[in-house]
């Protein structure tokens, strides 16, 4: 694609606007190169994008992906605004219900910019043209006389303008050019410029903003579920009596588990407000078959994956070279464990869905990342044919960091509206619930061994571990260990002589996709053994690292095939880190830093230095530097948002949260045992900064900046306190 | 139950142990006050009563009778925004922005009393409010922002 021009032909489609105005089409899907050049056709690649300039002056932009936080629905109302020159604070965003037709409408693995962004600026930039035109023929001057600024076409020779709104419907009418201009990058007046406002921002400051829970149907009823707290438990009886007379209360319902999608077994009481079906609950009596997981523990589980970690692994991921063959000759072995919990989204805004099942269709207002999967799994599991269930997609959602990729809760709406028959019903869980029925990062433990030559650097290095793995959630059999291994198992260290063995774990615990999902754990062990390694070898592991940087060596798990790994990038990623943090330089007393990066995540390079100090038995994070190659920047305040949150959240992870389980149920309940980080714990200062790199695509923001942090905060505590924590939460 | 709601005299029908909080959400239709654990661990709920922070969802509807309770829909008095909700949109604060309400009732509560509120005042202020999405080090700048803007220190 050259920067400057692109065919509009294959996936837009121009038009008048119902109830007035221009309206713009545009087919973006799938994701990156490829469907920027395949040529689409409107009845096998309907649009997905709908831009409307409305006689207001406002711009409407229908965004197929879920917002929860990440700032989508800004980010790609920007790449439009920009082309279409219009007054940002003229745009509105609109969420999109779920289309069947459209294909994959999930939000998840930070790519929503890659997916979209070239075809969003074709579409504005073929808007504003069209307005220049439409402007031009009711002005009588040609069309190169005029400029365009903040939502206004303006001829400068006699003084006048006519704005967006009252040219839409003209615009409508004129010819479609087939080749348009894009915009250079000196030329922006949005995109790349600091300070840009969320389009949510006002009305989330005045409590106008909707998310799920605040779902309004007429008629509307309120259900709160009590599900089985042990995993794979199931009712053997219950007795509505007592939830029936409480005030309100008008149905209580068995919600039998679906356990293909863990929706868990319970009783829905189904009251005229949220406060009487909670009301109505605690008045349940419900007896449980316990099922096959009401054995297992945490300690079950540590004890299982020490073992597993202890000898070959069930599973080989990868092998280069002779590991085992070094390693039982070397002189010494380095060894290290590292051990990691389950830990839970914790979403601020619960789970929940609103569900009617009226005259044979089922219609769901879901705070979902992924209304495909909810369509699907709802069709599935309530034996409705699929064009008689719609899935509406609330605005916002409060959070979801992967929790909302999953269909459970948007089924368990189905099943209990289907029994409700009639009236929309809002199915909320309480914060125990869902700290107690979540789809968990989860636990691993990571051994690694090495041997280090005559140099002190590798000559060999052995990875074997153990998890329950993400996709053998519910009991599925199958080969998980590339998968578990990213971020670990794909390092590109030069080690002549490695492998990465895996054995999976059994468990009853949902395990899910946590923000940055596998390399979470497997970055923390790898990049924690490296400071380990160097400090055998005496030396600074930043040198280290950089000594060692070497290329894609291993099938498994694989590198990408369109955007392959860059030595380059990860070295300039770590090395600008480095150099902001100012690595090297003396600190104050008692503080230290520490350094990591990771695979590149969702295909950005990224790398933190941590400040540190241990004091009372507490840790303080005084500084945090992030250094990111994600390719351009197209908006920087948003983007070191993402960044931000997402140190933060890593911070809140490695000092506090850990779900246990007990007799094959959660521990924790709520936030006095489930400990989230809290303002008076926040770093001091994050600071974000960018590799400048313009000739590489975009790459996603949402996640890169939580796995390096979990091992750049354990090196710099090792480095303060001469005590290195393997495992988390860490405990000083 | 008779009470002020956002400057409004308000008869609300619901039962005298109900909570605030469904009060406002589901009888009243007030859905900015947000639920998040039920049990003042979260502060999503925080609205004022008689202008102190309190959560709503650990106070009854028959606690707050004859009482003036404010929530976000109503933090904007006479048309202009407090300074809180201008610094929060000026410095970007709002990520999923569901715990937000929460947060800006305590910080309006906190620069109302205190017009140079250090990091410490800050910290011991906003800590009964959690945010997932991790915006404390833009809330931290905000509320200084925000006693700035209350000060009469322009942008």
């Amino acid at each position: 694609m050259s920067e400057s021009t692109l065919s509009r032909r294959q996936f837009l489609w121009v038009g008048a606007a119902l109830g007035g105005g221009l309206l713009v089409q545009v087919a973006c899907r799938g994701s990156s190169a490829g469907a920027e050049s395949a040529p689409a056709d409107p009845k096998t690649t309907p649009p997905n994008i709908f831009i409307r300039i409305a006689p207001d002056d406002t711009v409407h932009v229908t965004i197929p992906k879920s917002e929860m936080g990440q700032g989508v629905r800004t980010a790609l109302a920007l790449f439009v605004a920009e082309e279409l020159d219009a007054d940002w604070s003229k745009v509105r965003p609109e969420a999109a219900a779920y289309d069947p037709q459209l294909g994959s409408q999930g939000t998840g693995g930070s790519g929503s910019v890659l997916d979209t962004h070239s075809r969003l600026r074709v579409a504005g930039a073929t808007m504003r043209q069209m307005l220049v035109t439409a402007a031009a023929q009711q002005l009588g001057v040609p069309a190169s006389e005029l400029t365009t600024r903040d939502s206004r076409v303006i001829h400068a020779a006699s003084n006048r303008s006519l704005g967006y709104g009252a040219l839409a419907d003209a615009a409508s009418k004129v010819a479609v050019p087939t080749n348009v201009r894009l915009r250079k990058p000196a030329e922006w007046r949005l995109l790349g410029r600091d300070g840009i406002k969320g389009l949510d921002a006002q009305d989330i400051v005045h409590g106008r903003a909707k998310y799920g829970i605040d779902t309004r149907r007429d008629g509307m009823l309120f259900a709160s579920v009590e599900r089985a707290t042990v995993f794979g438990a199931t009712v053997k009886s219950f007795d509505p009596s007592g939830a029936l007379k409480v005030p309100g209360v008008k149905q209580v319902v068995e919600v039998k588990g679906v356990p293909d999608v863990s929706v868990h077994a319970g009783v829905a009481v189904i009251a005229t407000n949220t406060w009487a079906a909670m009301q109505g609950r605690k008045a349940l009596k419900v007896t449980w078959n316990p099922g096959p997981h009401a054995q297992e523990s945490s300690a079950s589980y540590t004890a299982f994956m020490r073992d597993a970690v202890s000898k070959p692994g069930k599973e080989v991921v990868n092998r280069i070279g002779d590991p085992d063959g070094v390693l039982a000759k070397a002189t010494e072995v380095i060894r290290a464990d590292y051990e990691l919990p389950f830990i839970s989204h914790a979403t601020m805004e619960p789970q929940n869905c609103t569900a009617q099942f009226s005259n044979g269709v089922m219609e769901l207002w879901s705070p979902t990342q992924f209304p495909d999967w909810a369509h699907s799994a709802v069709s599935e599991h309530l034996g409705l044919d699929k064009s008689k269930v719609k899935v509406n997609v609330t605005p916002l959602m409060g959070g979801a960091f992967g929790r909302r990729i999953n269909p459970d809760f948007s089924v368990e709406a189905a099943l209990i509206a289907k029994a409700v028959n009639g009236a929309p019903v809002q199915v909320l869980w309480t914060r125990e619930d869902d700290l107690r029925h979540d789809f968990y990062r989860q636990c691993a433990i990571h051994r690694l061994e090495a041997a280090l030559g005559p140099d002190g650097n590798p000559v060999a290095m052995r990875h074997r571990f153990s998890s329950p793995a993400i996709d053998a959630t519910g009991g599925k059999s199958g080969k998980f260990g590339a998968g578990e291994s990213d971020g670990i198992g794909n390092h590109v260290y030069r080690v002549p002589n490695r492998s990465s063995e895996y054995t999976l774990l059994d468990s009853g615990v949902p395990r899910g996709w946590w923000r940055a999902v596998n390399t979470t754990h497997g970055t923390f062990a790898l990049e924690s053994f490296i400071d380990e390694l160097a400090e055998k070898a005496g030396k600074d592991p930043y040198e280290y690292r950089m000594a060692l940087i070497d290329r894609w060596v291993v099938d498994q798990p694989q590198d990408s095939k369109e955007f392959p790994f860059n030595p380059a990038r990860y070295k300039a990623t770590l090395e600008l880190a480095a150099e902001k943090a100012g690595w090297g330089k003396p600190l104050p007393a008692g503080h230290a830093l520490g350094i990591a990066q990771n695979v590149p995540d969702h295909l950005t390079y990224a790398a933190e230095v941590v400040e540190a100090s241990v004091t009372n038995g507490k840790v303080n994070v005084h500084r945090v530097v992030v250094a990111v190659d994600c390719g351009r920047v197209y908006n920087p305040d948003g983007a070191r948002a993402q960044l931000e949150g997402g140190v933060v959240q890593a911070l809140s992870a490695a000092l506090g949260e850990e779900i246990t389980i007990e007799g094959g149920a959660v521990v924790q309940g709520n936030f006095e045992t489930y400990r989230l980080l809290r303002i008076h714990g926040a770093p001091a200062r994050i600071e974000c900064y960018w590799v400048t790199n313009d000739d590489v695509p975009v790459t996603g923001l949402g996640e890169p900046s939580v796995p390096p942090f979990f091992p750049a905060l354990a090196n710099a505590i090792a480095r303060a306190t001469g005590k290195r924590p393997r495992s988390l939460p860490i405990r000083v | 139950m008779e009470l002020t709601i956002n400057g409004k005299a308000t008869t609300v029908d619901g039962p005298p142990d109900m909570p605030l909080l469904w009060a406002l959400r589901d009888v009243v239709g007030l859905t900015g006050t947000k639920f998040g654990c039920g049990a003042a661990l979260c502060g999503a709920c925080t609205v004022h009563v008689d202008g102190v922070p309190t959560r709503s969802c650990s106070v009854t509807l028959r606690a707050v009778a004859g009482k003036s309770v404010t929530t976000i829909e109503g933090l904007a008095a006479g048309g202009t925004d407090h300074a809180v909700q201008q610094a929060w949109t000026e410095l970007n604060v709002p990520q999923c922005g569901y715990c937000q309400a929460g947060q800006l009732m305590s910080a309006a509560a906190l620069i109302d009393k205190n017009v140079n509120p250090t990091d410490a005042d800050i910290d011991a202020a906003m800590q009964g409010n959690l945010c997932r999405c991790g915006t404390y080090v833009r809330i931290r700048a905000a509320v200084k922002r925000a006693a700035e803007i209350h000060r009469g220190v322009s942008a």
